[in-house]
Protein backbone atom coordinates (compact mmCIF):
# COMPACT_ATOMS: atom_id res chain seq x y z
CA UNK A 1 0.00 0.00 0.00
CA UNK A 2 1.29 3.45 -0.95
CA UNK A 3 1.02 6.55 1.24
CA UNK A 4 -1.78 8.73 -0.08
CA UNK A 5 -1.77 12.53 0.01
CA UNK A 6 -4.36 15.22 -0.59
CA UNK A 7 -2.97 17.78 -3.04
CA UNK A 8 -6.07 19.87 -3.65
CA UNK A 9 -9.23 20.81 -1.79
CA UNK A 10 -12.21 22.93 -2.70
CA UNK A 11 -15.79 23.58 -1.80
CA UNK A 12 -18.84 25.54 -2.86
CA UNK A 13 -20.63 27.79 -0.45
CA UNK A 14 -23.20 25.77 1.52
CA UNK A 15 -26.81 26.86 1.89
CA UNK A 16 -29.77 27.33 -0.36
CA UNK A 17 -28.03 27.63 -3.74
CA UNK A 18 -31.13 28.65 -5.64
CA UNK A 19 -29.44 29.20 -9.01
CA UNK A 20 -27.32 26.04 -9.00
CA UNK A 21 -28.37 22.51 -9.95
CA UNK A 22 -26.70 19.35 -8.63
CA UNK A 23 -24.44 19.21 -11.68
CA UNK A 24 -23.46 22.89 -11.20
CA UNK A 25 -22.62 22.24 -7.54
CA UNK A 26 -20.64 19.07 -8.27
CA UNK A 27 -18.64 20.71 -11.05
CA UNK A 28 -17.91 23.88 -9.05
CA UNK A 29 -16.56 21.82 -6.15
CA UNK A 30 -14.48 19.57 -8.40
CA UNK A 31 -13.12 22.52 -10.35
CA UNK A 32 -12.09 24.29 -7.14
CA UNK A 33 -10.17 21.18 -6.00
CA UNK A 34 -8.55 20.66 -9.41
CA UNK A 35 -7.42 24.30 -9.57
CA UNK A 36 -6.08 24.01 -6.03
CA UNK A 37 -4.12 20.89 -7.02
CA UNK A 38 -2.82 22.50 -10.21
CA UNK A 39 -3.63 19.43 -12.29
CA UNK A 40 -5.02 19.17 -15.82
CA UNK A 41 -8.08 17.19 -16.78
CA UNK A 42 -5.88 14.68 -18.63
CA UNK A 43 -4.15 13.87 -15.32
CA UNK A 44 -7.33 12.47 -13.80
CA UNK A 45 -7.61 8.67 -13.68
CA UNK A 46 -10.83 8.28 -11.70
CA UNK A 47 -13.68 10.11 -10.02
CA UNK A 48 -15.62 9.10 -6.90
CA UNK A 49 -18.81 10.96 -6.00
CA UNK A 50 -20.58 10.74 -2.65
CA UNK A 51 -24.29 11.38 -3.09
CA UNK A 52 -27.11 10.19 -0.88
CA UNK A 53 -30.38 10.59 -2.72
CA UNK A 54 -30.29 12.45 -6.04
CA UNK A 55 -32.82 9.97 -7.39
CA UNK A 56 -35.36 11.12 -4.85
CA UNK A 57 -34.33 14.78 -4.53
CA UNK A 58 -34.09 15.66 -8.20
CA UNK A 59 -35.13 12.43 -9.98
CA UNK A 60 -31.58 12.01 -11.28
CA UNK A 61 -29.63 8.77 -10.88
CA UNK A 62 -26.33 7.91 -12.60
CA UNK A 63 -24.70 10.85 -10.88
CA UNK A 64 -21.06 9.82 -11.37
CA UNK A 65 -21.45 9.72 -15.14
CA UNK A 66 -23.36 13.01 -15.04
CA UNK A 67 -20.62 14.84 -13.15
CA UNK A 68 -17.88 13.26 -15.28
CA UNK A 69 -19.66 14.24 -18.48
CA UNK A 70 -20.34 17.86 -17.51
CA UNK A 71 -16.79 18.17 -16.18
CA UNK A 72 -15.67 17.63 -19.76
CA UNK A 73 -14.16 14.22 -19.06
CA UNK A 74 -16.48 12.01 -21.12
CA UNK A 75 -14.06 11.88 -24.05
CA UNK A 76 -11.39 10.46 -21.74
CA UNK A 77 -13.69 7.66 -20.56
CA UNK A 78 -12.33 7.74 -17.01
CA UNK A 79 -13.50 5.47 -14.23
CA UNK A 80 -16.36 7.09 -12.31
CA UNK A 81 -18.19 5.69 -9.28
CA UNK A 82 -21.08 6.99 -7.20
CA UNK A 83 -21.02 6.01 -3.54
CA UNK A 84 -24.07 5.96 -1.27
CA UNK A 85 -24.04 5.43 2.47
CA UNK A 86 -26.70 7.89 3.65
CA UNK A 87 -25.06 10.90 5.33
CA UNK A 88 -21.71 9.05 5.31
CA UNK A 89 -21.68 8.93 1.48
CA UNK A 90 -18.83 11.47 1.32
CA UNK A 91 -16.64 9.69 3.86
CA UNK A 92 -17.20 6.31 2.23
CA UNK A 93 -16.41 7.82 -1.19
CA UNK A 94 -13.13 9.15 0.24
CA UNK A 95 -12.23 5.75 1.70
CA UNK A 96 -12.77 4.15 -1.71
CA UNK A 97 -10.74 6.84 -3.48
CA UNK A 98 -8.00 6.36 -0.87
CA UNK A 99 -7.93 2.60 -1.54
CA UNK A 100 -7.76 3.20 -5.28
CA UNK A 101 -4.61 5.33 -4.91
CA UNK A 102 -3.05 3.33 -2.07
CA UNK A 103 -3.39 0.10 -4.03
CA UNK A 104 -1.51 1.51 -7.02
CA UNK A 105 -4.51 1.18 -9.33
CA UNK A 106 -4.81 4.93 -9.96
CA UNK A 107 -2.40 7.85 -9.52
CA UNK A 108 -4.69 10.86 -9.61
CA UNK A 109 -8.19 10.61 -8.23
CA UNK A 110 -10.79 13.31 -7.71
CA UNK A 111 -13.24 12.52 -4.90
CA UNK A 112 -16.20 14.75 -4.25
CA UNK A 113 -19.54 14.85 -2.59
CA UNK A 114 -22.63 16.82 -3.52
CA UNK A 115 -26.28 17.05 -2.57
CA UNK A 116 -29.11 19.26 -3.79
CA UNK A 117 -31.71 19.18 -0.99
CA UNK A 118 -33.56 22.50 -1.15
CA UNK A 119 -35.56 21.69 -4.28
CA UNK A 120 -37.61 19.38 -2.04
CA UNK A 121 -40.08 20.66 0.58
CA UNK A 122 -39.45 20.25 4.30
CA UNK A 123 -41.94 17.37 4.42
CA UNK A 124 -40.28 15.65 1.46
CA UNK A 125 -36.89 16.12 3.13
CA UNK A 126 -38.14 14.48 6.33
CA UNK A 127 -39.36 11.51 4.33
CA UNK A 128 -36.26 11.23 2.11
CA UNK A 129 -33.90 11.45 5.08
CA UNK A 130 -35.96 8.92 7.05
CA UNK A 131 -35.28 6.38 4.29
CA UNK A 132 -31.75 6.03 5.73
CA UNK A 133 -33.28 4.29 8.75
CA UNK A 134 -34.91 0.85 8.48
CA UNK A 135 -37.86 1.73 6.22
CA UNK A 136 -39.96 -1.28 7.22
CA UNK A 137 -39.34 -1.44 10.95
CA UNK A 138 -38.44 2.13 12.02
CA UNK A 139 -39.68 4.67 9.47
CA UNK A 140 -42.97 2.80 8.92
CA UNK A 141 -43.88 3.30 12.58
CA UNK A 142 -43.13 7.04 12.60
CA UNK A 143 -39.37 7.29 13.11
CA UNK A 144 -37.74 10.41 11.68
CA UNK A 145 -34.06 11.26 12.02
CA UNK A 146 -34.63 13.91 14.67
CA UNK A 147 -36.76 11.32 16.53
CA UNK A 148 -34.02 8.66 16.48
CA UNK A 149 -31.39 11.09 17.76
CA UNK A 150 -33.88 12.50 20.29
CA UNK A 151 -34.30 8.99 21.70
CA UNK A 152 -30.50 8.71 21.99
CA UNK A 153 -30.46 12.13 23.67
CA UNK A 154 -33.10 11.14 26.24
CA UNK A 155 -31.26 7.89 26.99
CA UNK A 156 -28.02 9.89 27.41
CA UNK A 157 -29.74 12.35 29.74
CA UNK A 158 -31.11 9.43 31.79
CA UNK A 159 -27.84 7.49 31.95
CA UNK A 160 -25.34 10.33 32.33
CA UNK A 161 -27.31 13.35 33.54
CA UNK A 162 -26.60 15.25 30.33
CA UNK A 163 -28.75 18.40 30.14
CA UNK A 164 -30.53 20.27 27.35
CA UNK A 165 -28.28 23.25 28.17
CA UNK A 166 -25.15 21.16 27.60
CA UNK A 167 -26.47 19.94 24.26
CA UNK A 168 -27.41 23.51 23.33
CA UNK A 169 -23.81 24.60 23.99
CA UNK A 170 -22.76 22.48 20.99
CA UNK A 171 -25.00 24.60 18.74
CA UNK A 172 -23.75 27.85 20.30
CA UNK A 173 -20.11 26.79 19.78
CA UNK A 174 -20.59 25.62 16.22
CA UNK A 175 -22.49 28.75 15.23
CA UNK A 176 -19.64 30.83 16.71
CA UNK A 177 -17.24 28.89 14.48
CA UNK A 178 -19.52 29.13 11.45
CA UNK A 179 -19.58 32.91 11.85
CA UNK A 180 -15.89 32.82 10.85
CA UNK A 181 -16.40 30.59 7.79
CA UNK A 182 -17.28 32.48 4.58
CA UNK A 183 -18.62 29.26 3.02
CA UNK A 184 -20.92 28.36 5.93
CA UNK A 185 -24.69 28.31 5.57
CA UNK A 186 -25.14 30.20 8.86
CA UNK A 187 -22.49 32.84 9.51
CA UNK A 188 -24.18 34.14 12.62
CA UNK A 189 -23.53 33.63 16.31
CA UNK A 190 -26.44 32.53 18.46
CA UNK A 191 -26.90 32.52 22.23
CA UNK A 192 -28.00 29.75 24.56
CA UNK A 193 -31.55 31.08 24.93
CA UNK A 194 -32.06 30.99 21.17
CA UNK A 195 -31.35 27.26 21.19
CA UNK A 196 -33.36 26.52 24.34
CA UNK A 197 -36.41 28.56 23.31
CA UNK A 198 -36.62 27.24 19.75
CA UNK A 199 -39.62 25.14 18.78
CA UNK A 200 -39.39 21.40 19.41
CA UNK A 201 -38.72 19.06 16.49
CA UNK A 202 -38.48 15.83 18.46
CA UNK A 203 -38.37 16.39 22.20
CA UNK A 204 -35.74 17.01 23.69
CA UNK A 205 -34.29 18.31 20.39
CA UNK A 206 -35.41 21.71 19.17
CA UNK A 207 -34.89 23.39 15.80
CA UNK A 208 -31.47 24.73 16.84
CA UNK A 209 -30.33 21.25 17.93
CA UNK A 210 -30.70 20.11 14.30
CA UNK A 211 -28.45 20.62 11.29
CA UNK A 212 -30.16 22.33 8.35
CA UNK A 213 -31.30 21.23 4.90
CA UNK A 214 -28.55 22.36 2.55
CA UNK A 215 -27.17 22.41 -0.96
CA UNK A 216 -23.45 22.13 -1.45
CA UNK A 217 -20.49 20.26 -2.83
CA UNK A 218 -16.89 19.66 -1.78
CA UNK A 219 -13.98 17.89 -3.47
CA UNK A 220 -10.43 16.68 -2.97
CA UNK A 221 -7.62 15.54 -5.27
CA UNK A 222 -5.62 12.50 -4.10
CA UNK A 223 -2.22 11.29 -5.27
CA UNK A 224 0.46 8.94 -4.03
CA UNK A 225 2.69 10.88 -1.63
CA UNK A 226 5.78 10.49 -3.84
CA UNK A 227 4.04 12.40 -6.64
CA UNK A 228 2.29 14.91 -4.41
CA UNK A 229 5.27 17.14 -3.76
CA UNK A 230 5.44 18.13 -7.41
CA UNK A 231 1.95 19.67 -7.06
CA UNK A 232 2.00 21.31 -3.67
CA UNK A 233 4.56 22.24 -1.05
CA UNK A 234 2.19 21.15 1.69
CA UNK A 235 0.42 17.92 0.85
CA UNK A 236 -1.76 16.51 3.63
CA UNK A 237 -1.22 12.80 4.21
CA UNK A 238 -4.13 10.46 4.86
CA UNK A 239 -2.70 8.44 7.76
CA UNK A 240 -5.86 6.58 8.62
CA UNK A 241 -9.02 5.83 6.63
CA UNK A 242 -11.66 3.48 7.98
CA UNK A 243 -15.30 2.49 7.68
CA UNK A 244 -17.18 0.60 10.39
CA UNK A 245 -20.78 -0.60 10.31
CA UNK A 246 -23.49 -1.58 12.78
CA UNK A 247 -27.14 -2.67 12.75
CA UNK A 248 -29.28 -0.50 10.46
CA UNK A 249 -31.92 0.00 13.12
CA UNK A 250 -31.20 1.88 16.33
CA UNK A 251 -33.47 -0.51 18.25
CA UNK A 252 -31.22 -3.50 17.52
CA UNK A 253 -28.14 -2.02 19.23
CA UNK A 254 -27.29 -3.01 22.80
CA UNK A 255 -26.35 0.57 23.73
CA UNK A 256 -28.40 3.68 22.88
CA UNK A 257 -25.99 6.24 24.35
CA UNK A 258 -22.98 5.33 22.23
CA UNK A 259 -22.22 4.34 18.62
CA UNK A 260 -20.16 1.16 18.46
CA UNK A 261 -19.28 1.90 14.83
CA UNK A 262 -17.70 5.22 15.88
CA UNK A 263 -15.62 3.45 18.53
CA UNK A 264 -14.41 0.82 16.07
CA UNK A 265 -13.78 3.20 13.15
CA UNK A 266 -11.92 5.58 15.46
CA UNK A 267 -9.73 2.90 17.04
CA UNK A 268 -8.89 1.34 13.67
CA UNK A 269 -8.03 4.72 12.13
CA UNK A 270 -5.77 5.71 15.02
CA UNK A 271 -4.06 2.30 14.96
CA UNK A 272 -3.53 2.59 11.21
CA UNK A 273 -2.14 6.12 11.68
CA UNK A 274 0.06 5.01 14.62
CA UNK A 275 -1.45 7.82 16.70
CA UNK A 276 -3.37 8.15 19.93
CA UNK A 277 -6.35 10.43 20.51
CA UNK A 278 -4.03 12.78 22.42
CA UNK A 279 -2.12 13.43 19.17
CA UNK A 280 -5.17 15.01 17.51
CA UNK A 281 -5.09 18.82 17.33
CA UNK A 282 -8.52 19.44 15.84
CA UNK A 283 -11.51 17.40 14.76
CA UNK A 284 -14.51 17.73 12.49
CA UNK A 285 -17.22 15.56 14.06
CA UNK A 286 -20.64 14.60 12.69
CA UNK A 287 -22.96 16.96 14.60
CA UNK A 288 -26.14 16.27 12.63
CA UNK A 289 -27.82 16.91 15.99
CA UNK A 290 -26.21 18.44 19.06
CA UNK A 291 -26.34 15.12 20.95
CA UNK A 292 -24.42 13.48 18.11
CA UNK A 293 -21.34 15.63 18.76
CA UNK A 294 -21.42 14.75 22.47
CA UNK A 295 -21.69 11.02 21.72
CA UNK A 296 -18.89 11.26 19.12
CA UNK A 297 -16.57 13.03 21.59
CA UNK A 298 -17.12 10.18 24.05
CA UNK A 299 -16.92 7.31 21.57
CA UNK A 300 -13.72 8.60 19.96
CA UNK A 301 -12.12 8.92 23.40
CA UNK A 302 -11.69 12.70 23.61
CA UNK A 303 -13.60 12.46 26.92
CA UNK A 304 -14.93 9.59 29.04
CA UNK A 305 -18.50 8.35 28.58
CA UNK A 306 -20.94 10.84 30.06
CA UNK A 307 -18.47 13.73 30.30
CA UNK A 308 -18.87 15.40 26.90
CA UNK A 309 -21.73 17.69 27.90
CA UNK A 310 -19.80 19.26 30.75
CA UNK A 311 -16.60 19.44 28.67
CA UNK A 312 -18.30 21.32 25.83
CA UNK A 313 -19.97 23.68 28.30
CA UNK A 314 -16.54 24.38 29.85
CA UNK A 315 -15.26 25.43 26.43
CA UNK A 316 -12.73 22.63 25.94
CA UNK A 317 -13.63 22.23 22.26
CA UNK A 318 -14.03 25.89 21.32
CA UNK A 319 -11.79 27.54 18.75
CA UNK A 320 -11.18 30.39 21.18
CA UNK A 321 -9.53 29.14 24.35
CA UNK A 322 -10.27 25.44 23.81
CA UNK A 323 -7.70 22.66 24.08
CA UNK A 324 -8.81 20.76 20.97
CA UNK A 325 -11.16 22.70 18.69
CA UNK A 326 -14.06 20.68 17.29
CA UNK A 327 -15.94 21.70 14.15
CA UNK A 328 -13.99 24.85 13.36
CA UNK A 329 -15.90 24.94 10.05
CA UNK A 330 -19.16 25.39 11.96
CA UNK A 331 -19.89 21.69 11.71
CA UNK A 332 -22.99 20.27 10.12
CA UNK A 333 -24.97 22.62 12.37
CA UNK A 334 -23.68 25.93 10.98
CA UNK A 335 -21.59 25.08 7.90
CA UNK A 336 -24.57 23.12 6.60
CA UNK A 337 -25.26 19.47 5.85
CA UNK A 338 -25.74 18.62 2.17
CA UNK A 339 -25.62 14.89 2.98
CA UNK A 340 -23.37 13.54 0.25
CA UNK A 341 -20.94 16.45 0.59
CA UNK A 342 -20.50 16.44 4.36
CA UNK A 343 -17.81 13.74 4.69
CA UNK A 344 -15.68 15.54 2.10
CA UNK A 345 -16.39 19.03 3.47
CA UNK A 346 -15.05 17.91 6.86
CA UNK A 347 -11.77 16.86 5.23
CA UNK A 348 -11.58 20.08 3.18
CA UNK A 349 -11.73 22.02 6.47
CA UNK A 350 -9.04 19.79 8.00
CA UNK A 351 -6.81 20.27 4.93
CA UNK A 352 -7.18 24.07 5.08
CA UNK A 353 -6.33 23.97 8.79
CA UNK A 354 -3.29 21.71 8.35
CA UNK A 355 -2.01 23.87 5.48
CA UNK A 356 -2.44 27.05 7.53
CA UNK A 357 -5.06 28.58 5.25
CA UNK A 358 -8.13 28.52 7.47
CA UNK A 359 -8.16 32.32 7.86
CA UNK A 360 -9.97 33.57 10.96
CA UNK A 361 -10.61 29.96 12.02
CA UNK A 362 -6.94 28.94 11.95
CA UNK A 363 -5.85 26.61 14.76
CA UNK A 364 -2.22 27.62 15.35
CA UNK A 365 0.37 24.87 14.97
CA UNK A 366 -2.11 22.14 14.07
CA UNK A 367 -0.43 19.18 12.38
CA UNK A 368 -2.87 16.30 12.97
CA UNK A 369 -6.63 16.26 12.44
CA UNK A 370 -9.45 13.72 12.66
CA UNK A 371 -12.73 13.68 10.73
CA UNK A 372 -15.80 11.62 11.66
CA UNK A 373 -18.78 11.06 9.35
CA UNK A 374 -21.93 9.13 10.31
CA UNK A 375 -24.55 7.50 8.10
CA UNK A 376 -28.03 6.96 9.48
CA UNK A 377 -28.28 6.64 13.25
CA UNK A 378 -24.82 5.05 13.33
CA UNK A 379 -25.04 2.10 10.91
CA UNK A 380 -22.08 3.47 8.91
CA UNK A 381 -19.22 5.52 10.36
CA UNK A 382 -16.05 6.68 8.64
CA UNK A 383 -13.01 8.17 10.35
CA UNK A 384 -10.03 9.80 8.67
CA UNK A 385 -6.77 10.81 10.35
CA UNK A 386 -4.87 13.49 8.45
CA UNK A 387 -1.36 14.82 8.95
CA UNK A 388 0.45 17.87 7.64
CA UNK A 389 3.84 17.47 5.98
CA UNK B 1 -44.44 11.66 -3.91
CA UNK B 2 -44.01 8.03 -4.82
CA UNK B 3 -41.39 7.07 -2.26
CA UNK B 4 -43.16 5.10 0.44
CA UNK B 5 -45.69 3.70 -1.99
CA UNK B 6 -42.89 1.73 -3.58
CA UNK B 7 -42.48 -0.39 -0.46
CA UNK B 8 -44.78 -3.39 -0.33
CA UNK B 9 -45.65 -3.28 3.34
CA UNK B 10 -48.19 -6.07 2.98
CA UNK B 11 -45.31 -8.57 2.82
CA UNK B 12 -44.73 -7.95 6.54
CA UNK B 13 -48.41 -8.05 7.46
CA UNK B 14 -48.41 -11.45 9.16
CA UNK B 15 -45.35 -10.69 11.25
CA UNK B 16 -46.57 -7.18 12.05
CA UNK B 17 -50.12 -8.21 13.03
CA UNK B 18 -49.05 -11.23 15.09
CA UNK B 19 -45.64 -10.13 16.42
CA UNK B 20 -43.90 -13.06 14.79
CA UNK B 21 -40.13 -12.87 14.94
CA UNK B 22 -37.55 -15.65 14.94
CA UNK B 23 -35.66 -17.58 17.57
CA UNK B 24 -32.19 -19.00 16.97
CA UNK B 25 -32.34 -22.77 17.34
CA UNK B 26 -28.72 -22.81 18.49
CA UNK B 27 -28.55 -20.09 21.18
CA UNK B 28 -32.27 -19.31 21.71
CA UNK B 29 -31.80 -15.56 21.12
CA UNK B 30 -35.08 -14.03 19.96
CA UNK B 31 -35.29 -11.51 17.13
CA UNK B 32 -37.97 -9.06 16.10
CA UNK B 33 -38.17 -8.17 13.24
CA UNK B 34 -37.30 -11.58 11.86
CA UNK B 35 -33.74 -12.35 10.82
CA UNK B 36 -32.63 -15.39 8.87
CA UNK B 37 -29.15 -15.37 10.45
CA UNK B 38 -28.38 -15.04 14.18
CA UNK B 39 -26.08 -12.12 15.06
CA UNK B 40 -24.19 -14.37 17.51
CA UNK B 41 -24.21 -17.80 15.82
CA UNK B 42 -23.83 -16.65 12.20
CA UNK B 43 -23.67 -19.58 9.75
CA UNK B 44 -24.37 -22.11 12.50
CA UNK B 45 -27.87 -20.63 12.78
CA UNK B 46 -28.79 -20.96 9.11
CA UNK B 47 -31.92 -23.06 8.75
CA UNK B 48 -32.48 -23.00 12.51
CA UNK B 49 -34.18 -19.60 12.84
CA UNK B 50 -37.68 -20.70 13.76
CA UNK B 51 -40.76 -18.45 13.86
CA UNK B 52 -41.38 -17.17 17.37
CA UNK B 53 -44.37 -15.20 18.58
CA UNK B 54 -43.78 -12.39 21.05
CA UNK B 55 -46.28 -11.86 23.87
CA UNK B 56 -46.30 -8.09 23.33
CA UNK B 57 -45.10 -7.00 26.78
CA UNK B 58 -42.14 -4.77 27.53
CA UNK B 59 -40.77 -1.59 29.07
CA UNK B 60 -39.92 1.82 27.59
CA UNK B 61 -36.14 2.11 26.94
CA UNK B 62 -36.33 5.68 25.65
CA UNK B 63 -38.84 7.92 23.89
CA UNK B 64 -39.40 11.21 22.11
CA UNK B 65 -42.36 13.41 21.31
CA UNK B 66 -42.31 14.02 17.56
CA UNK B 67 -43.56 17.53 16.74
CA UNK B 68 -42.30 17.68 13.17
CA UNK B 69 -43.21 14.33 11.66
CA UNK B 70 -43.16 12.38 8.49
CA UNK B 71 -46.03 13.66 6.29
CA UNK B 72 -47.73 10.26 6.59
CA UNK B 73 -48.34 10.98 10.28
CA UNK B 74 -49.63 14.54 9.79
CA UNK B 75 -52.87 14.33 11.75
CA UNK B 76 -51.23 12.37 14.58
CA UNK B 77 -48.55 15.01 15.32
CA UNK B 78 -47.41 15.41 18.03
CA UNK B 79 -46.99 11.69 18.65
CA UNK B 80 -44.85 9.70 21.06
CA UNK B 81 -42.26 7.40 19.52
CA UNK B 82 -40.44 4.93 21.75
CA UNK B 83 -38.02 2.04 21.82
CA UNK B 84 -39.59 -0.83 23.75
CA UNK B 85 -37.49 -3.49 25.46
CA UNK B 86 -39.55 -6.66 24.99
CA UNK B 87 -39.60 -9.37 27.67
CA UNK B 88 -38.27 -11.92 25.18
CA UNK B 89 -35.14 -9.82 24.42
CA UNK B 90 -35.56 -7.75 21.26
CA UNK B 91 -36.19 -4.01 21.22
CA UNK B 92 -38.90 -2.52 18.98
CA UNK B 93 -39.59 0.94 17.53
CA UNK B 94 -43.24 1.97 17.89
CA UNK B 95 -45.61 4.73 18.94
CA UNK B 96 -47.06 5.01 22.44
CA UNK B 97 -50.78 5.70 22.69
CA UNK B 98 -53.47 6.11 25.37
CA UNK B 99 -51.11 8.26 27.43
CA UNK B 100 -50.23 11.96 27.53
CA UNK B 101 -46.57 12.85 26.83
CA UNK B 102 -45.84 14.18 30.35
CA UNK B 103 -46.88 10.82 31.84
CA UNK B 104 -44.32 8.79 29.85
CA UNK B 105 -41.28 7.59 31.80
CA UNK B 106 -38.31 5.43 30.93
CA UNK B 107 -38.86 1.98 32.43
CA UNK B 108 -42.68 2.08 32.39
CA UNK B 109 -44.43 -1.15 31.49
CA UNK B 110 -46.33 -1.24 28.20
CA UNK B 111 -48.11 -3.74 25.97
CA UNK B 112 -49.00 -3.88 22.28
CA UNK B 113 -52.32 -2.69 20.88
CA UNK B 114 -53.47 -3.17 17.29
CA UNK B 115 -53.86 0.18 15.55
CA UNK B 116 -53.88 2.02 12.26
CA UNK B 117 -50.32 3.14 11.49
CA UNK B 118 -50.75 5.27 8.38
CA UNK B 119 -52.12 5.51 4.86
CA UNK B 120 -50.49 5.35 1.45
CA UNK B 121 -50.72 8.84 -0.04
CA UNK B 122 -52.62 8.56 -3.28
CA UNK B 123 -54.49 5.29 -2.95
CA UNK B 124 -55.60 5.76 0.63
CA UNK B 125 -54.74 2.17 1.59
CA UNK B 126 -54.58 1.90 5.37
CA UNK B 127 -51.64 0.15 7.03
CA UNK B 128 -52.24 -1.49 10.38
CA UNK B 129 -49.78 -2.67 12.97
CA UNK B 130 -48.73 -2.42 16.61
CA UNK B 131 -48.50 0.51 18.95
CA UNK B 132 -47.92 0.30 22.70
CA UNK B 133 -50.15 1.39 25.57
CA UNK B 134 -49.29 1.61 29.29
CA UNK B 135 -50.12 -1.40 31.48
CA UNK B 136 -51.50 0.96 34.13
CA UNK B 137 -54.64 1.42 31.99
CA UNK B 138 -55.71 -2.22 31.52
CA UNK B 139 -59.24 -1.31 30.36
CA UNK B 140 -57.70 -0.09 27.12
CA UNK B 141 -55.95 -3.40 26.50
CA UNK B 142 -56.63 -4.59 22.96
Amino acid sequence: MRDVAIVGAGTTKFGELWNDSLRDIGIQAGFAAIQDAKIESHDIDALYVGNMAAGRYIAQEHVAALITDYSGLSSRHISATRVEAACASGGVALHNAYLAVASGMYDTVVVGGAEKMTDATDAENTEILAASADAQWETFFGATFPALFAMMARAHMQEHGTTREQMAQVAVKNHAHGALNPNAQFQKEIDLDTVLNAGMVADPLGVFDCSPISDGGSALVLMPLEKALSHTKRPVIIRGSTIATDTLGLHARPKLTSMAATKVAGQRALTQAKKTIADIHLAELHDCFTIAELIALEDLGFVKAGEAGAAVAEGRFHLKGGQMPVNTSGGLKARGHPCGATGIAQVVEAVFQLQGRAGARQVKGATTALTHNVGGSGATVTVHVLEAT
Amino acid sequence: MVQTEGIRYWRDMRARYNLIGRRCGKCSRVYFPARSICLDCHRHSIGKMDPYKLQGRGTVSTFTIVHDGDPRFGVQVPYILALIQMEEGPRMTAQLVDIDPPQVTIGMRVHTVFRKIGTVHTEGVIHYGYKFAPDSMPHLRA
